[in-house]
Order: C-alpha cells, then structure tokens, then sequence
C-alpha cells in the first residue's frame, strides 16, 4: 500500500498525456513516484524540525499572543479602544475581515474551478491554497464577531434558531446573508480540504516510524486502504464538492460585496460591486499565495514541484483580475460623473482629493500601475520581482477596502456629521494579531501535514502514464 | 356555593360588627361552610393536603426536588437588602406616575418659573412652567442641566470650620459672637457680599439686619450682571429702571451688540416674542426686520435679517451716528467706521418709518452710554409705551456692582472689614483680577462662605457653609417683570446644605430659623422676625395683597386650619406664580444733558477682546456640570474648553489657524489660549468667555479650558483695547462636534427671502434634487391607521439656544463622554443642532438645524440590522430594542442623517451613586455596546397613551410634548399625531415651506424641517441671499 496511484488517469489518460506534453513544467523532469513521496511526505516525517521554522513560527506565535491580549482587551473594555467612531462606524474591523475573506478566494478558485477545468497545474499549489484559504476564513470570521458591540449575543443571536419568542435574525440584513455565506464557505472549505487530504494522510500513516504519529495519521485517514472502490468514491465525493465550491467563488464575495451595496452610502451603494469584489478577491488571493509559494519551495527545496510555471501562471491570473479591478474603479468614477447625483460626485471628488486622497492614489498605485507590470515576461518569471509584487497586490488590496469603507462613511451625505478617522495602537494590533494567526497556522500545516498533495502530484507523473499502459 | 344566602342574617351580622369591617363579598360575610372550603382549598398555606405527614419516599422526593432547585436559585445571587414599604403612603403619590412641583430658579438676577418633574420623590427633569411669565413653559439650557448640579457628587457636604467638620449651631453661634462683638459699632466691621439678590424675603432679612447693625454693608456682586445696563438707565433716566421690551410689537429691531434672544433673565420671553413674528403661518410673512450690529458671533445675530460686524468699541459710535439721524439731540459726535456709513442711513430710515413700531436694545456689554443712547432712540421714536416700557427692576437693591465691589475691597485691604459673609457665588474666581481680592480676603479677620461647592472662596474663608440647592430650597424670587414665585423644595436637602435665608437669620437677634418659616412669615406680613418688621421692601409697587384682604375670609367660610393666607400660599405653590405681582411701568424720561455730558469713549487701538460668560458653563458656576460641559456651544461647537474667537480675516493677518496658542497681554496682565477662528466676528477683535480654569470645581470641571479672568480688570469688565497678541507656536487640540461649516451647495436649509417667498411660497420644495417616484416594488405602502407621530421644525425662529440638546440629555439618561471621546467623535447627543454658514467668511448669514432622529417610514437602518433590534412600530416610530442590540453598527453606517449613536465604551456613569436617583426611570440606562437614538420620548407617548385609555378617549393634540419641544423657547419644535388634520403638526406641515431633508433618498422622514424666510434690507444687499443655496437645487 506503498503507492496510492491515482486511477483517475486511466479514464483520460490520453488528454492527460497530451496535457502534460504541453506543459511539461509544472513538476521537474526525473521524479518517480517515491521521490515525490519522499520529497514531500519528508518535511513532516522529519524528526528534525528546522532552527528556521521555530523561528519563523516563534514571531508568528507572538503575533498572535498580541492578538489575544488585543481581544481580551476588546472584551473586558468595549470596542471604544478602537478608533471607530460616528460617522466611521466601520473601519479596521470590516476592512480586515473582508481583506481575509478575499484572500481565501484563491484557494477555492484554485482547488475547485480549476479541477473542474483541469488545470494539471494547480495539484501542486491547491493543497495550501486550501490551507491559506481555511486559515484566512478563520482570520476573516473573527472580525464580523468581534466587531460587535456585544460579541457575546452577536454569536448566536446572528443565527436562526428557533426560540419561545418567535424572534428571528433580520433576513433582510446583509450581515445574516453573511453569516450564511462565510459559514457555509468555512464548512465547504473545511470539508474540502479534509477530503484531499485523506489519502495522503494514509500515506503518511504507512510512512510514520512513532506510534503517535500512526495512531493520528491512521485516525485522520479514515481506514483508508486505497483500494479501487475508495478510490472511484473518493474521486465522486471530491468532485461532488469541487461543485458545490465552485459557485461559493463567486457568492461569498457577492454577499460581502452586499454589505456595502445594500446601504443607501455613496460609495457604497454600486451596482458595480459583487463582480468588482469577487475580481479583487481572486486577485488579492492568488497574491496571498504567491507570499507563501515563494518561500515553501525555497526552505523546503519543492522548486521541483512549484515551478516557474506555477509563478507565472499565477501572475497572469493576477494581472487579468487587477485590470477587473481597474475597470471597477474606472466605472465607479464613470458613475459617479455620469450619474450627475451631487453626493457620488462629492464621493469621488472627496477619494481622489479629500483627506484621505494619498490613500486613494497608493491604491492606484498597487492595484492599478503595479499588476500592469506583469505584462512584460522577464518580470513575470522574477521570483524576487513577483514576491515583492504579491505584497504590493495585498497591500493594495487592503488599501482598497479602507478607500471603500473609511473614505465612504468619512463625508457623507450631512456635512455637519462629517468625521476622520484614525486607527489606534488596538486596531494595528488586532490586524497583526490575525496575520500572526494566520502565520501559526501556516507554519503548523507545513510541519503536521503535507502542504502539496502527494497522490495527485504522482498523477501528473510521466510514470502514471506508464503504469497505465502496461498494467 | 350552592346553597342561597341568607340576606336577613347577613344584615344582621354586618350590624352586629363594630368599626369598619371590610368584606369581600356576600359568602365571606355570611361565612357559609361552601365558603370556607374555598379559600381553604384557594389560598395553599391552608391547603390540608399540604398537611398531610411526608412519607419516607415523598419526603427524599421533596429534598431532591429542593435541592435542585436550590441549585437554579443559586444562579443570581440575591443582593441583601431590605426592602421598606411606606409606612403611610403620600397622598397623591403613585409609584411609576411623575408629580410635578412648580418652583423658580434664581440665576444671575431673576427668577425663572419652572415646573419639576419628581419620580417617587426625587426630582428628574425640568421643565418650563406655562404659567410664568419668562418661561411660558420653556426653559434655558442653565434650568435644564442645574437638576445635574443637585446630584452632582462633588457638591460640599459639611460645614468646615478650618477644614474640621462642624455642626450648623457651632456656625450660629460663632456669627451670633460676631455680632455681639460688633454692636457696639453697629456693625462696621460686618461686610456680606452677595450675588444679585432678587428674593424679597432674603432683601427684607438683609434690610433688618443693615437696620439693627447701620454700619454694616451688603455688596452684591454678579460677574455678568447687568451693570452697563444699569448704569446707562441711570445716566438716561437719572433712576435705575429696567427696560421691558416688547418684541412682538416691534416691526425694525436694532440691536447694538445685545444678545436679547438666548441670553439674560428675559431671554426666553424675548425670543418667544421674537420666535411670534417670525413664524409664518400659510403663505403670509409678516413684516419684521431685525438688524444686529455685534462685535461677537451671537446667537441673536444669526437670527438678524441683515447683520453688521463692527469691533466692540466703535459700536458706540455707531449708535451715535444712528441716534443723531433718528433725532437725538444729545448724540453728539459721529466717527463711525466708514463700512457702517451706508447701514447707518438705511437703519436710520427704516427705524423712522416704524415709528411706535421700532425698538433698540443695547448690549449687556457695552458701556452705559450706549444704552443710555438706546433709551434716547427709543424715545425719540415713539416706541416707548409701545415695544418698550419701563419698570423698577428685579433686585430691590439696584447698585453699580463693579463700583461697591471695589470699596469692599479697598476696606477688605485696609484692614475694616473683620467679618466677610459670602452669600454664594464665588469672587475669588470671578472678582476682576486687579482687585486681587484673594490678597485682599486674607486680611479679613473671620470669613464664612455658603456655596454649592467647596470652591476656589471657600477654600480661602474660615468658615464653609453647604448651600442648599434651589431645589432644595425655601425661598422666593423675582423674575426680571416682577413676577414673585415661591421657590419650593422637590426634595430635602441631600447633604444638610443651608439657604441664605437661614444664615442671614443666624445673624438675627432671633438666631436661626426655618427657611420655610421665614419666606412665609414675609409673604404672610407676619414680618421675618418675631417682631413687626419694615413694610418689605422693593418699591411697595410689586408687594401682593399678602396682608388678609378685608372680606377675604368672609367669602370663602374655608375649615377653620386654612387661614386666608393658606389658600393664597397653596395657590402660590400650585401655580408658581404670585398673581399680580409684576412691576407697574413706570414714566421716565429721557435726561438729553446727560448723554450729551457722557465723553465718547475713545478710539480703540491694536486688538479689543470682549468678554462674555460662556455659552455653556456661564461665569464658571456650572463648570463642574458635565451636561453643559460636554454641550456643544451653538457658534463655535467647541466642547470642554473655551477659546479665543478671532475673525478669519485678523486671524489670517496674524497668521494664526484655529487651536494655535497665543498670549494676550495688556500691561501685566497676561493670559495664554487658543485661538478658533469664529467666521462673522468683527475685525480685530477676540472674544474671550469666562468660567474655564477653575482650580476647585470638581471632578469634572477642574482644569478644563483656560482661565481669562486675569485680562478682566473693573476698568474693563466688558470691553478690552489694546491688546497685544503673540503667538507661541504650540497648538492646542479643541473638541470641536462639527468641523465642516460649509453646506457644500447641498439643499439641507433651504432659505429664500421675503421677496421670493412672497412670490412663490414653495420656493423650497423646488430646492428638491429629484422627487422619487416608483422606487417601491409595492403597489401598496403600509397604511398608518392609528396615530402617526410627527414634527416639524421650523428653521425660521429656531435661535440655536441649546434648550433642546440639554433636555433631550435630562429626559432620556444621555451620557457624557469626556473630551478625548468627542476629539474622536462619539459624542451622544440625541439631538445636536447643526450649524451652517453661507456666504461671506467675514460676515455669514447662520443657519441652525436641530437634528434629532427623522424617524424615516422607509428607514434605512431598519432592514440592514442582522438582529431586527431597530424596528418599524405601526405609529411609525423607528423603535431601539437595546436589549436587542448586538451593536454592528451598520444602522448608523446606513443613516443618512447620522443622528444614531453608539456606546463604545461603558459611557453611562454606573458607579457614581448620587446620579442614580438623577436618571429618569422611565428611559433604559444603556450598557456598553449598543445604539442608541432619539426616540421621538417614546416614553412620553406611551404616558399618554396610558392616561388617555384610563379616559377611554384618544391622545389630545399637544398632549405629548417631547423634551425638545418643550424646552423649546420659541416653539419651533411641533410634534403630533399627522394622522389629524387638525392637529398642529399637520397644519404646520401644510406650510408651503415644509420640506423633507434629503427626500431623494426615499427615507420618508417624519421629521420635516421649515425653510427659512428673511427679509434683508434691498438696499443694503442687492444680491438675493439665497443665491448659494441654490446651487446645488434646481436638478
């Protein structure tokens, strides 16, 4: 039970092979089934943990030590100790939750549309895509919770349940649609990257030397034994959910998008902004990814299995969702001019000139100016260019939600309630506690569990061919 | 109970039965068996199956149960307190039902009637009482926040001799040694200073004692009193008098630096006049034009049909220049600046043609000969007996206050004066700064204080006297027509204070007595000690027919207890008022020689500041009042501190930019503050408002703001000239509630001018961005079937006073703050007033909008709330379920009003006990986390509601008054049921100058603003007014 092949490739085997004639960059030339199992399974069989990663999951863990002390102080003294105020009711919280709910979308772009399409490319990112995608929903989640005036009823008085008084949630509100459509993402992302990690679990379970690690990879395996009726069952489930996935791509970020267009807000209120808002996630997620990428295949030495191919298509993807982006902001401002409503010319007067104007044009500058640059070739293939460009894409994209949210609600529609905003020590601290979370969980994935996907890795493997036609 | 009672034997046994004996019903009398097995098997602690011995089983069943149960108790742990019924209960008092008291408040020289609300005999809301003359029903802001001050924690508590507690007999007897010692000299070491006294009572007290002691003296000082006026009647009319305007008779209106509308004792009565004129009822404006010459932003100023800013010291010239052109002889030399010369003319002439139907009212702050020259205009215009009359006034000791305060001192310094009794107030703050009165204090032998608080005086004096607060109090007072009102006590006082009723009396040769005692011994003519005194006095005009009116008793044959008296004092104390008291006018006339003798104040040089007591904290007195300390004041917005006004030309010449820090000096006196840029104050000047820097206010007022008093000389009370500026170079961060003064070319208030709205009356609906039609899905919209509640708010009369904001505060348990929480704008006023400019920086026309929740029929924070806790009720209230609450603020993300407010921290003062009985019980005390908003008083309505289904009838038109609109001075504020035409919502919403704010939205407001009408002078300002407006209309 060395080998779980993937029997999957017997059923097209010829487009497959077709397929990776075509792109034969997405795994190096030379690697057998047991080297890419050993390469992989290696970094979390080790008994030796690298010096690098407890010091990198050391910041980490303090980071998210600042967050707790963040949110314990949230708790006992009220959400005042953040900057928001009347009129900027939403500030840091909103924009970091949809900043990490944005973020999550690649990793489901990337598991589910792009199985679906059959983008041999993705086997070897879409493991901590997931991964990315399920910590980023837990980073998200915290924010519209804790956000609350009263976390401790928003909790459950957020869902329906049933109760004596016959008093349910406010279906009209956008934040319900929410709580519906970050939950069943969360669950829908947790299920799926569960499921893909079943056989290599078992993998790992016939590799372990300790009993503990036996006893809880063979637990997280579910009796896997890999026999052909797990496999074609398997391959059903997975696709069943690599379809249900699919359309969360689209609607989570619709229904975040909501929570802006439903008000009556200018700035808010565009018709403009579910597909303006899926695009930015896409965006900002994929760049998310290429911040982990990078680094995982340098320490762990898996340039064999994130190739330049993988960097450059993912940089492609992220100047065709920048332009999206730019198209949105263009037709914001076209709606505004065209509209000839005093309140949204005031609005995008009040972004690009306003207070807050050096905001509006950093957010130009990432989202705009600095995915162009993917245009040219030498820069797309620069892994230190397109690192250092992942976090211009992130920063720009968080730069976006802070225009969308703090700048909108800043000047409104009375000017004698008009306000600033500025964030305080709690706010910065609770937006790096969460990156600090985040990084935790990262770092822990990478070390507990196989961050690319073994068994499909081996799929792509000129030998699965081979197997295939000499049975 | 089947078998037929017996009625014979029920008579007979009711007869049998002695005393009153109470019965239930016809089987408990007759005590039939089927009746006794009733209740025994109805009421459980007769049960006999409860009696029956527990088996082993049932009693291990019993525990079981118990324990478990004993177990769920234990959840919320009971707290220990004992809990006492009333022994008797009060009569009339039922628990959950407000009583109201009619009382006065004395403030700065008159009485203004009051009506207080008592929960459960704790006083907790203010009100105007419709029945006084000044007040008519509304109050100031002053009225509305005092109830803070009777519950304020930091209030003294003991009486101190030298810091050791002390017993208020220890206190009489040592005054009682005082005036023995000083008999022999008949008191000539005996100084008391006093605020202006307006009760009769405490006059006639004082009279007595001046009386039995001739070389004693009695000083009244008021940092803001009305000394210029006074004096100025007096050099006018040789006689001090006080000038009774009425405004509504009154076509021009000149004022020459007077804030008649907001500010003094007739403040409210002024701009309800004013506020009668100016509304417009249907499509007729009535014919009013008010000018204002002001140095200083006013509130009155911003009301002004045409308002010229002229620097304080050339506003005299100015109303010589104007004097001189409507015919008095004696005004003597113009010089008015040339920017006034085509003003001078056009008012000069306006003035004329509205002869009779003219007035001009000089300022408190400029100096007599300016009012003397008011009186002279007046007259010489006809309009006195017409919009003005002349009567004594309301203190019965008229005095040049600046003036016997500078004696008292110059004897304090040279060692006279060996007793000093302060009758409250606090002169070592508010004294001018060249007297240094606290030097001189300190070389008075023995000095006792009675003060609210243990302030900057009373640190300084022997002995410290807990004053008891008004509402606390027995006493009297005058308002500034005559009118007596009985001040009566809504509780007893919390902390032991004393009135200075009774510590004047302890300086009686009768000793102390009951302040009760001694203001109905006056009113009754028993005289205030055992003894017949004087006639009380104050002119005689204005004693009521207190004395038993022949034939009175023969009248009424009343029960032998109530004396004649007695039914007069019930009466008194009932109504809140003593009828017929108001002063008689007077004739006066004119002396010409005087004014003509009075030398022209000399041309100002450099800076000229001018001082005013603070729109919010007044002289300093209410500095410890969070209320008014966190209220933002109407001009500027600037709460917690004060700061120096400067126009925006000066301050752009001086380069200085609102919270820059600069020192003022003028000789050697020297203060530093930061600047705020006022747009419309004069050139050149820097208005400075006293009452901040106070070292001993409190808790909350200590170190709040910057103390001025230093610049404040008795040479220069009022006006300052020559004032050299620096600035430091630092800057200071101001709190202010509003930033932006601009409407942005924005339709929010919609102004026209008499002209155009005579031309067409729905000159605002037309101001309307886009009406919007066809936005519903529905074909039927919900249909209100009951009441619909509604306002309207007429922007035309609307002074921007403040009433409103601190009642709105006093009614529904609204918070404070602090500054740093305004500084990152969470101030929680439910109801703020908006403030707007237009036109000219230097001289813009203001605007002012109370803004509290529009209660939208199509509210937007209602669908957007994921708990439902902002909810739609069938009388179209947009309800706050607080306990609903989970706070994400996406409502007041969505409100385009922002009118919603939020709890970010745990802003109601839980833990300061003597607030506790402040709060009004009928409004939640909200928790951290949760919004919060106006509720249109909800709790009013639903008070209403209650007495109205009592009565089985509808709620009357004018029944519920919300807190805002009954404080409201100059009824701008209606609110109703808009489901009857005819109440006076609906007919004021009829006006052709109703409009809804930002109607384009769809928000359906139920709140509806009226649009502003003023009539400028065409040839002053040939360019319509409204021509800014306009500009972002008209789509």
């Amino acid at each position: 039970m060395a080998d779980h092949q993937h029997p999957q490739s017997r059923m097209n085997a010829q487009a497959e092979k077709q397929l990776l004639a075509r792109t034969p960059e997405v795994i190096a030339p030379g690697h057998t089934f047991e080297t890419v199992t050993e390469t992989i399974s290696h970094v979390v069989m080790s008994k030796r943990t690298p010096l690098g990663w407890f010091l990198g999951f050391g910041i980490a863990f303090l980071l998210l030590m600042i967050l707790n002390l963040t949110i314990g102080n949230l708790l006992m003294t009220g959400i005042g100790i953040w900057g928001n105020n009347i009129p900027v009711g939403w500030a840091f919280d909103i924009i970091n939750f949809v900043w990490w709910i944005g973020i999550g979308h690649a990793g489901t772009l990337i598991s589910a549309i792009l199985l679906l399409f059959r983008q041999q490319w993705r086997t070897s990112i879409n493991r901590f895509a997931e991964a990315m995608t399920l910590f980023a929903v837990a980073c998200a989640a915290m924010f519209p919770l804790l956000h609350t005036g009263r976390p401790w009823l928003a909790i459950y008085w957020l869902f329906p349940y049933p109760n004596v008084m016959g008093l349910w949630p406010q279906f009209r509100s956008p934040l319900i649609w929410d709580v519906f459509a970050v939950s069943t993402y969360g669950t829908v992302s947790a299920l799926f990257w569960f499921t893909g990690l079943v056989p290599d679990m078992a993998t790992l379970r016939d590799r372990a030397k300790s009993r503990a690690a036996q006893t809880i990879y063979g637990m997280l395996s579910l009796g896997w034994r890999g026999s052909a009726k797990h496999w074609q069952r398997y391959e059903t489930a997975y696709l069943l959910l690599a379809g249900i996935s699919t359309p969360l791509v689209l609607s989570v970020h619709s229904v975040v998008s909501f929570d802006f267009a439903v008000s009556v807000l200018p700035g808010w209120h565009a018709t403009i902004f579910p597909p303006y808002f899926v695009a930015g996630a896409i965006y900002s997620g994929f760049a998310m990814v290429m911040t982990l990428a990078i680094p995982l295949r340098k320490f762990y030495g898996l340039e064999d299995f994130i190739t330049m191919k993988h960097l450059e298509n993912m940089a492609k993807v992220m100047l065709a969702t920048g332009l999206i982006v730019a198209y949105g902001y263009t037709m914001e401002a076209f709606f505004a001019w065209y509209s000839a409503n005093t309140y949204e010319e005031f609005m995008i007067r009040n972004r690009m000139t306003g207070p807050y104007a050096y905001m509006y044009w950093c957010l130009i500058l990432c989202n705009v100016i600095a995915p162009n640059t993917l245009w040219i070739g030498r820069l797309r293939r620069s892994v230190p260019y397109l690192f250092f460009i992942s976090f211009v894409v992130s920063t720009g994209m968080w730069l976006e939600r802070f225009v969308i949210i703090v700048v909108s609600l800043h000047r409104d529609f009375l000017p004698s309630s008009w306000g600033m905003y500025g964030g305080t020590r709690y706010d910065w601290s609770a937006f790096i506690g969460t990156i600090g979370l985040f990084i935790t969980l990262i770092f822990l994935f990478v070390r507990f569990l196989p961050s690319i996907s073994i068994f499909e890795m081996r799929t792509i493997l000129p030998g699965a061919e081979v197997e295939e036609e000499h049975p | 109970m089947t078998q037929p009672i017996d009625i014979q034997s029920l008579r007979t046994k009711l007869e049998g039965s002695r005393g009153r004996e109470y019965w239930r019903s016809l089987e408990a009398v007759s005590e039939t068996p089927e009746f006794k097995e009733f209740l025994h098997r109805e009421f459980p602690q007769n049960a006999s199956e409860w009696l029956d011995p527990v088996g082993r089983r049932g009693f291990l069943k019993l525990m079981g149960a118990s324990l478990t149960l004993a177990g769920v108790s234990a959840c919320t742990r009971q707290p220990e307190e004992a809990i006492i019924p009333y022994v008797r209960q009060p009569e009339e008092l039922v628990p959950g039902k407000p009583l109201f008291y009619a009382t006065a408040m004395p403030f700065a020289g008159a009485g203004m009637g009051l009506l207080v609300e008592n929960h459960e005999g704790r006083p907790t809301k203010i009100e105007g009482n419709p029945d006084h003359p000044t007040s008519r029903g509304a109050t100031d802001l002053f009225a509305q926040a005092s109830i803070l001050n009777l519950y304020d924690p930091d209030r003294s508590q003991t009486i101190t001799h030298l810091g050791e507690i002390r017993t208020f007999e220890t206190f009489a007897a040592a005054l009682k040694d005082v005036v023995a010692a000083q008999k022999g000299s008949g008191g000539s070491g005996i100084r008391i200073l006093s605020e202006t006294v307006t009760s009769p009572t405490l006059n006639a007290q004082i009279d007595e004692l001046l009386g039995r002691l001739p070389q004693a003296k009695w000083v009244q000082w008021e940092p803001f009193g009305k000394h210029n006026t006074r004096e100025g009647s007096r050099l006018a009319f040789g006689d001090y008098v006080e000038a009774q305007y009425a405004i509504e008779k009154a076509d021009v209106i000149l004022s020459l630096d007077a804030d008649f509308l907001c500010t003094g004792s007739s403040g409210l009565k002024n701009a309800r006049a004013f506020a009668s004129r100016r509304r417009i009822e249907g499509d007729k404006a009535q014919s009013i034009r008010f000018y204002a010459v002001e140095s200083s932003p006013s509130n009155s100023g911003s009301k002004a049909d045409q308002r010229l800013a002229l620097r304080a010291s050339e506003i005299e010239a100015f109303s010589r220049a104007v004097a001189a052109q409507v015919g008095v002889n004696a005004a003597g030399e113009g010089g008015a600046p040339p920017a006034a010369q085509a003003w001078i003319a056009a008012v000069a002439k306006d003035l004329q043609a509205a002869r009779g139907r003219g007035l001009v009212i000089a300022g408190d702050t400029q100096p007599p000969v300016v009012h003397a020259l008011a009186h002279a205009m007046n007259e010489a215009l006809g309009n006195v007996g017409a919009t003005v009359t002349y009567t004594q006034t309301a203190e019965a000791r008229p005095s040049n206050q600046p003036q016997s305060l500078k004696e008292l001192v110059g004897e304090m310094d040279a060692g006279t004066v060996t007793f000093l009794l302060i009758l409250s107030g606090n002169p070592v703050y508010t004294a001018p700064s060249d007297l240094k009165f606290d030097a001189a204090l300190e070389k008075v032998a023995l000095r006792a204080h009675l003060g609210l608080h243990h302030d900057e005086t009373a640190a300084r004096c022997h002995w410290h006297v807990p004053e008891a607060h008004y509402l606390e109090s027995w006493s009297d007072v005058r308002a500034s027509d005559g009118t007596v009102s009985i001040i009566q006590p809504l509780i007893a006082p919390l902390y032991g204070g004393r009135t200075a009723h009774e510590v004047v009396a302890a300086l009686s040769e009768s000793g102390p007595r009951p302040a009760y005692e001694l203001v109905r011994a006056f009113w009754s003519g028993d005289g205030i000690t055992p003894r017949q005194a004087a006639a009380p006095a104050g002119g005689g005009a204005a004693v009521p027919q207190a004395t038993p009116a022949p034939g009175r008793g023969v009248q009424a044959p009343a029960p032998a207890v109530v004396s004649a008296f007695d039914h007069d004092w019930r009466r008194w104390l009932h109504d809140g008022v003593m009828p017929n008291t108001a002063f008689t006018p007077k004739a006066v006339t004119v002396q010409a020689s005087a004014i003509t003798a009075a030398p022209a104040s000399p041309r100002a040089q450099g800076l000229d500041v001018v001082f005013l007591p603070d729109p919010s904290i007044y002289d300093g007195r209410f500095a410890n009042n969070a209320w008014l300390q966190e209220l933002p004041k109407t001009l500027t917005k600037l709460t917690w501190d004060n700061a120096a006004l400067i126009g925006p030309g000066t301050a752009a010449r001086l380069n200085l930019v609102s919270g820059d820090m600069v020192q003022l000096k003028r000789g050697d006196n020297e203060i530093s503050i930061p600047v705020w840029i006022a747009p419309g104050h004069a050139a050149d000047t820097l208005t400075l408002f006293l009452g901040y820097g106070r070292e001993r206010a409190g808790r909350v007022g200590n170190g709040t703001g910057f103390k001025v008093n230093a610049l404040r000389t008795s040479a220069a009370l009022d006006i300052l000239t020559g004032v050299e500026l620096k600035k430091t170079g630092d800057s200071y961060e101001l709190a202010s509630t509003q930033d932006h003064w601009s409407m942005e070319g924005r339709n929010i208030v919609r102004v026209g001018t008499k002209e155009q709205f005579e031309k067409d009356p729905t000159f605002a609906k037309k101001m309307e961005l886009q009406q919007p039609t066809g936005l519903s899905m529905l074909s039927q919209q919900y249909k209100y079937e009951g009441y619909a509640w509604g306002m309207t708010i007429d922007q035309n009369v609307c002074t921007g006073c403040n009433s409103c904001v601190v009642a709105c505060q006093a009614e529904n348990n609204v918070p404070v703050v602090g500054k740093g929480q305004v500084l990152n704008g969470r101030e929680m006023h439910w109801l703020r007033l908006d403030r707007y400019y237009t036109g000219d920086i230097d001289n813009p026309d203001t605007y002012h909008q109370p803004m509290p929740c529009q209660q939208c029929e199509s509210a937007p924070c209602e669908v957007v709330c994921p708990v439902a806790a902002t909810t739609h009720s069938d009388e179209g209230l947009n309800d706050m379920v607080y306990n609903r609450c989970v706070g994400t603020r996406y409502c007041s993300n969505n409100c385009p009003y922002k009118v919603r407010r939020f709890n970010f921290l745990l802003y109601s003062d839980w833990y300061t006990q003597s607030l506790w009985p402040l709060r009004n019980p009928d409004v939640t005390v909200r928790s951290r986390g949760v919004m919060e908003k106006c509720t249109y008083c909800v709790q009013r309505i639903n008070q209403a509601r209650v007495t109205a289904k009592l009565d089985d009838r509808q709620i009357r038109d004018g029944e519920v008054l919300t807190a805002c609109q009954s404080a409201c001075p100059t009824e701008a504020i209606v609110f109703g049921n808009i489901n009857d035409p005819n109440s006076r919502v609906s007919q004021s919403k009829k006006s052709p100058l109703n409009y809804q704010l930002l109607a384009e939205l769809n928000t359906k407001p139920r709140t509806t603003y009226l649009a502003v009408v003023r009539n400028p002078n065409p040839e002053l300002e040939p360019t319509p007014r409204a021509a800014e407006n306009g500009e972002g209309g008209h789509q």
